[in-house]
């Protein structure tokens, strides 16, 4: 067993809708290790897409401690997060989110433009993760001219670019179709069990979810002991 | 580090047309904007490029043109012998007693009416006008109700050209020569002998006496002794100093030419903010998304007012091709310290374009900042979630 890389204890999102206030998550204890595959599922609204963007700092927690890679995302400034996101997640979200304008190599690259590496190095890097996903040859295509999965794994090479510790994956497989989601499941499983990234990955889907060393369940904002739901073993 | 300028300039090239269309508005404001200052900046060109620093206009005292100053020959005769004043090529006094003269003639385009200046001049005053430059034909000669035009006033006024006579006073004058003025106030102007143009209209007296100071200490020296002495009731006024007072009949056109260039302006900004606000709403994902992989606030919101400064940018340069044409265009108006015709040409210089970009970029600003403020401030979650 790794090093922690989430610590959760007490944590609570609540979302103000108006006049009325909606608990989106509520005392939700959870630690993830240092090369964990860990998969959230649960019914829609159950919270796990919440959690998963609390996890990666992209939202804030409403009470609660959480400490992701020792730092305290809950409360550090929004441009601290920023620079943080960017040398310690990667992500990859359902609909790809690719930059339509910009080729497979100019989206690979961007999250690298924020570090101090040459023109050169960023180079390397960029062919590296392409190569990593299987997508050398599609270096200068633009997202349009890709297929679906080949549009994923641009992302995956996107998130991984970067070397990030921890890679968050919001519905990877939820837009593919099963050869494509099963080509991403694939990559996912290689960067968790060959270069040791922690994997959470948020899904609907039991056989993606197979793929995870650790799977733990939402339900109404509240997350289920781990002796809850099904648990799956890669 | 920035968001890459190609993701803001490939999105331009996606949406060519909104790009061009808002490219356009800006145009068009920034075309009036240069063709209005172009007008104000040739009419103030005109006057300020007129006076010689060493050269002084002595009018009657409380006169704030020569048209309503008078000075007489004993006056005139004081003046010649001042100290200070420099002499000619034959050593002769640098002075010239001048008359002024408005009469109303008809325009060659509209046959309406307009005054111009007749100015009769002494034997030194061509020389006087460093500027002055007989272009065609020869100079009047004194006795002979001989007259010189400058070359807008020949074009743009009837029985003004080389060789055409001209009636006013008591009978025909002949056109002899046609002349410039490197764009002065001379350039409205048309030019006789002193004593021809004063005994025709009956005058007894000068209108003002232009005299060269030996340097720059003369000036002081000349313009001293003139107040001082109590024979004169004169003042003496530098040429240059003289035509600069006049450039307030720029200030109507430049104040009329920034009102319109606002108005506009503020219509620009809205199509500019319009645009902007579209195209965020189309990228808002996108913009999610860069701030997930760690852009900053600040670079989105960079992002966007660099893209919305570089539509009205590129409509700033059409509009700069579109109202250079109209540089060195000639035009007139009333002078209204002398109320006489003022030629002068359009000016649309370098820096009057550079101005020109500037405001166009000043509207991209404006119009960019607010959909790109909304743009860095939306959040990131809700962002990702749009369709």
């Amino acid at each position: 067993m790794g090093k922690p890389v989430v610590e959760i204890k007490g944590l609570a999102k609540i979302f103000q809708r108006d006049s009325f206030a909606v608990s989106a998550l509520e005392n939700v204890n959870l630690q993830v290790d240092e090369g964990e595959f860990l998969c959230l599922m649960g019914p829609s609204g159950s919270g796990k897409s919440t959690l998963l963007h609390i996890i990666a700092g992209i939202d804030r927690p409403t009470a609660g401690e959480l400490r992701v890679l020792g730092e305290d995302v809950g409360r550090v400034s929004e441009d601290r997060l920023a620079a943080w996101r960017n040398s310690h997640v990667g992500f990859v979200f359902q609909t790809f989110n690719l930059i339509p304008v910009l080729t497979a190599f100019e989206n690979v690259e961007l999250p690298l433009l924020l570090t101090k590496l040459s023109a050169s190095e960023r180079r390397k890097h960029v062919v590296s993760a392409l190569e990593l996903v299987g997508l050398k040859d599609r270096i200068q295509h633009y997202p349009r001219q890709l297929s679906g999965g080949q549009e994923q794994r641009v992302a995956i090479a996107r998130a991984i670019v970067t070397d990030p510790t921890l890679i968050m994956a919001d519905e990877p497989t939820g837009d593919l179709d099963a050869r494509s989601a099963g080509e991403v499941l694939d990559i996912l499983s290689r960067l968790n069990r060959d270069f040791h990234k922690t994997i959470i990955m948020v899904t609907h889907d039991p056989n993606a979810a197979r793929h995870a060393t650790v799977t733990r369940h939402l339900e109404k904002g509240q997350l289920l002991p781990q002796d809850e739901g099904v648990e799956v073993k890669a | 580090m920035a968001i890459p300028l190609k993701y803001n300039l490939r999105n331009l090239i996606v949406r060519r047309t909104t790009t061009l269309t808002t490219a356009l508005s800006i145009t068009l404001t920034v075309a009036v904007f240069l063709v209005l200052m172009a007008l104000a900046q040739g009419l103030e060109t005109s006057l300020t490029s007129t006076g010689n620093p060493l050269n002084i206009l002595i009018m009657r005292e409380g006169a704030n043109s020569e048209g309503v100053s008078i000075v007489d020959h004993d006056s005139y005769r004081v003046i010649k012998y001042l100290g200070g004043i420099a002499k000619d090529p034959q050593g002769n006094p640098w002075v010239s007693p001048e008359v002024i003269i408005l009469i109303n003639m008809k325009r060659r385009t509209d046959n309406t009416g307009a005054n111009v200046t007749i100015r009769g001049l002494g034997p030194e005053g061509p020389s006087l006008r460093p500027q002055f430059k007989l272009i065609e034909g020869r100079m009047f000669r004194p006795g002979l109700r001989e007259v010189i035009v400058s070359r807008r006033i020949s074009h743009r006024f009837k029985d003004c050209g080389l060789g055409d006579k001209l009636k006013f006073a008591k009978g025909y004058w002949t056109v002899v020569g046609v002349f410039t003025a490197g764009n002065s106030a001379y350039d409205s102007e048309i030019w006789s002998d002193v004593n021809d143009l004063a005994s025709d209209f009956d005058r007894q007296v000068y209108s003002d006496v232009v005299v060269r100071a030996k340097n720059k200490a003369a000036v002081a020296q000349i313009a001293d002794e003139v107040a001082n002495d109590r024979r004169l009731h004169l003042k003496p006024e530098t040429e240059k100093k003289y035509y600069e007072n006049q450039t307030s009949s720029a200030t109507p056109i430049k104040a009329f030419g920034i009102f319109i260039a606002i108005l506009m302006a503020v219509g620009a900004a809205f199509a500019a903010m319009n645009t902007m606000y579209a195209a965020v709403a189309r990228r808002t994902r996108e913009i999610g998304t860069l701030r997930a992989l760690g852009y900053s606030r600040n670079s989105v919101l960079a992002s966007f007012v660099l893209e919305s400064i570089f539509i009205a940018v590129l409509g700033g340069i059409i509009g700069c091709l579109v109202a250079f044409p109209v540089n060195g265009i000639t035009t007139g108006t009333t002078n209204f310290t002398t109320f006489s015709e003022l030629a002068f040409q359009f000016q649309v210089s370098p820096m009057l374009m550079v101005r020109g970009i500037i405001f166009a970029a000043a509207i991209g600003f404006l119009g960019g900042f607010f959909p790109a403020w909304r743009a860095s401030h939306e959040s990131i979650v809700i962002a990702l979630r749009s369709s």
